[in-house]
């Protein structure tokens, strides 16, 4: 494996199961996916123990998780692949939750199914007006350009009336019950219950008391709404790699490595840099929508805090900015530990805080950086080293220079 | 749409805007040095300077206790000297450990530039929570009983005891002038002078500027980059303590995270002057106090936060690089 000698340990380890994996038939590795996948559609059923919240409960943790990852998936994008510090997604996620709020209660009553893709297209031509002037500004003036719009989005929301002001917009409906709807006191509603899992140390049993009526969703149970994310989760995902991998992937990550070379060899910057955030706002608006309807049902400027927006950027830039991986596990970490550690209230946030400024030290590049950047770190480091040592022997020195410039030109260095 | 009232009291609106402004340059003075000399938005600079804040209103405490005292600007005017020292100090010296514990080691280990905003922003997140939990920290110790004062209602509005009446001066077109808004101008100029000179003519001054034209050569040079770091950070955490006094002179309150907001406007008048640019600095804050004034007037308090911003995106887009675009390092002696 080329560049691998210089790699640390868990680097080598993880291109070691990277090669494994992509040696394995199709079929084997569309198995283990699809197990996986059962696997995390199963998670808040099985209630296991040491990952379940003892003081919230676990499904809405579980659909919070599975929304944050989604928006990171959105944002890595805009970060990852295509380089644009984004501050202001927040705006992007209110923009999907509001349209679907106006859209379904507060002026009319139209059906949440109908109102998602009228919110993404919404988010989406917001995602271009904002970007059509502004991504002439690079970096971090673009960092503070989008912080000042979502800033601005917000305080409109707080302070127009027809979108509710203050005080929100509620009755936000769900999306629609499949089988019978529920009519309490009698009926549960729904297809049919799947029971939970109660766990006695390490020993499970099903719990009589508490289950899961398949597909209602409502205020009562959030695991209905997991399972709807978790599937918007995957088919965006899908959808990520298909345009990663196609020219415009290329294309983003020649903008992202160097905006003026890629302009000299004919690549549109703007536009692609446009498409990027367009993307990256659609999928911003898909999760607010989602957001807006889940549960509660409610909104108010309130929920979209400037500090989620800087938690979206450390989701994304903590889990490995540029994989969708890296992006889904940021996601995860961040909605999920402060939730997890519920019993230290008060300190959470700041043990939050340390764990952001300790992350960084150890893990410079993230949880899990795109596998190109390990093999481009790797490589530079050979090359450095052998520059160092050219006066050593030159065996080593040979051997040393077909491995590092063998590097990575076959290879599409996917993040596994 | 209220231009009357704009028209009315437009000298007024302007001098309180300038007040404000001044404390935005301040702050925004911390933002514009690092970022000229490591090119990294310092996110933890709103709490150096909310740590300033407190400091101020604890040396009110230590030497008024928190009975309301209403003395006039003059009477008080050793005290809140004594209280400028204190903030100075405080918030140079989290600025310091700042550098110390968030860039350092990142520095050192030539981690990309983003990863150094994630450990800013766990920095600041640190801060202000550290701030919101000081009556729990007292009370592991056993002095929440002694500092009760200093601790009480960690996470509430913490009020500055010592309320400094202001007082008219002169009057200037059927506006009285205030003693606060004049002192807070004034001192804030002054210090601006003084920083900006600090640059331009001294042998420190020169190594600031070289690291941030070209940190490679400069090192090459024999300048001690890691030292003129440290003193980027000191200067930005003196500054952004003698904004905290003069903030709570105007508000006379804060709380843990009074910087948040602050720090953001800060940051935008250092942007709308261009980034790392000390005269950019000035010009953005004083501009942003007294359009924000204006906006307000017109539209309404509620708008007063999207005028600002506005504004910033409308000249990001004429000029995308603030509108003193030359950076620290470009500034010639």
């Amino acid at each position: 494996m080329a560049g691998t000698s210089t790699m640390n340990p868990v680097a080598r380890a993880r291109m070691r199961l990277h090669d494994g994996w992509t040696r394995q038939p199709r079929a084997v590795r569309l198995l283990f996916v699809v197990l996986l996948a059962l696997f995390f559609y199963a998670l808040p059923l099985m209630r296991p123990p040491i990952l379940t919240t003892q003081q919230t409960d676990f499904g809405g943790i579980m659909f919070s998780s599975a929304a944050l990852a989604l928006v990171a998936v959105g944002l890595n994008i805009v970060i990852g692949y295509a380089g644009l510090l984004d501050l202001g997604y927040i705006g992007f996620y209110l923009v999907g939750a509001y349209t679907t709020g106006v859209l379904t209660s507060q002026h009319f009553q139209w059906p949440f199914f109908l109102v998602l893709p009228i919110a993404i297209a919404v988010t989406m031509l917001s995602g271009v007006i904002l970007g059509a002037p502004t991504l002439r500004v690079r970096g971090d003036y673009l960092a503070i350009v989008t912080l000042g719009f979502g800033e601005i989005i917000r305080l409109v929301v707080t302070n127009v009336e027809w979108l509710g002001a203050a005080a929100g917009i509620k009755d936000i409906p769900h999306p629609p019950t499949i089988g019978p709807s529920p009519k309490p006191p009698f009926g549960d509603g729904g297809l049919f219950t799947i029971p939970q899992l109660t766990w006695d140390g390490l020993i499970p049993s099903i719990d009589p008391d508490r289950g899961t009526r398949f597909l209602v969703f409502g205020a009562v149970d959030a695991i209905p709404y997991y399972w709807l994310i978790l599937t918007v989760l995957i088919l965006v995902m899908i959808g990520d790699k298909l345009v990663k991998n196609s020219r415009v992937g290329r294309a983003w990550e020649a903008t992202r490595e160097d905006e003026d070379a890629a302009e000299l060899m004919g690549v549109p910057t703007f536009r692609f840099k446009l498409l990027a955030f367009a993307m990256g706002a659609a999928i911003g608006g898909l999760s607010g929508s989602l957001f807006a309807s889940s549960q509660g049902g409610y909104i108010n400027p309130l929920s979209f805090p400037l500090l989620l927006s800087i938690l979206f950027v450390a989701a994304v830039i903590v889990g490995g900015a540029g994989n969708r991986w890296g992006a889904v596990v940021g996601g995860v970490l961040v909605a999920y530990l402060p939730e997890r550690f519920r019993e230290f209230a008060d300190f959470r946030l700041l043990v939050f805080g340390l764990a952001l400024m300790i992350l960084p030290v150890y893990r410079p590049q993230g949880l899990l950086p795109p596998a190109r950047t390990i093999r481009a770190k790797a490589a530079e480091k050979e090359i450095e080293l052998l520059e160092e040592g050219e006066l050593a022997e030159d065996g080593v020195v040979a051997s040393g220079t077909t491995s590092g410039m063998s590097t990575t030109d076959d290879e599409t260095g996917e993040g596994a | 749409m209220n231009f009357q009232f704009l028209f009315d009291n437009f000298i007024g609106l302007t001098v309180t805007g300038l007040a404000f402004g001044a404390i935005y340059a301040l702050v925004a003075l911390g933002y514009t040095m690092v970022y000229g000399v490591l090119q990294l938005i310092n996110f933890a600079h709103s709490e150096v300077f909310m740590y300033g804040t407190f400091a101020v209103a604890w040396v009110f405490v230590f030497f008024h206790g928190t009975v309301a005292s209403t003395e006039s600007l003059g009477a008080s005017l050793g005290l809140l000297s004594v209280a400028l020292v204190a903030a100075m100090l405080v918030s140079a010296a989290i600025a310091l450990l700042l550098e110390r514990v968030a860039y350092r080691p990142l520095l050192t280990r030539n981690a990309p530039r983003l990863m150094a905003l994630i450990s800013a922003i766990g920095a600041s997140f640190v801060l202000a929570e550290a701030m919101g939990l000081r009556n729990r920290f007292a009370a592991w110790v056993g002095l929440d009983d002694d500092l009760d004062n200093y601790v009480a209602k960690a996470r509430d509005v913490y009020p500055n005891p010592v309320t400094i009446q202001p007082q008219g001066l002169f009057t200037v077109g059927g506006y009285t002038v205030k003693d606060v808004d004049l002192l807070v101008i004034v001192a804030a100029l002054l210090m601006m002078v003084a920083l900006d000179q600090f640059v331009r003519r001294t042998r420190f001054g020169r190594g600031i500027r070289a690291v941030a034209q070209d940190p490679e050569s400069a090192a090459l040079m024999g300048v001690n980059s890691t030292r003129v770091v440290q003193v980027t950070f000191l200067i930005g955490g003196l500054m952004a303590g003698a904004a905290a006094t003069f903030y709570m002179l105007k508000i006379g309150a804060t709380r843990q995270n009074a910087g948040f907001i602050l720090g953001v406007k800060a940051f935008t008048a250092a942007v709308l002057g261009g980034i790392g640019n000390l005269r950019g600095a000035l010009l953005g804050g004083l501009l942003l106090g007294v359009v924000e004034n204006y906006g307000a007037a017109i539209f309404g308090t509620d708008w007063k936060d999207v005028v600002s911003f506005v504004l910033l995106i409308l000249i990001l887009l004429v000029r995308p690089s603030g509108l003193l675009g030359e950076s620290l390092g470009k500034a010639r002696a």
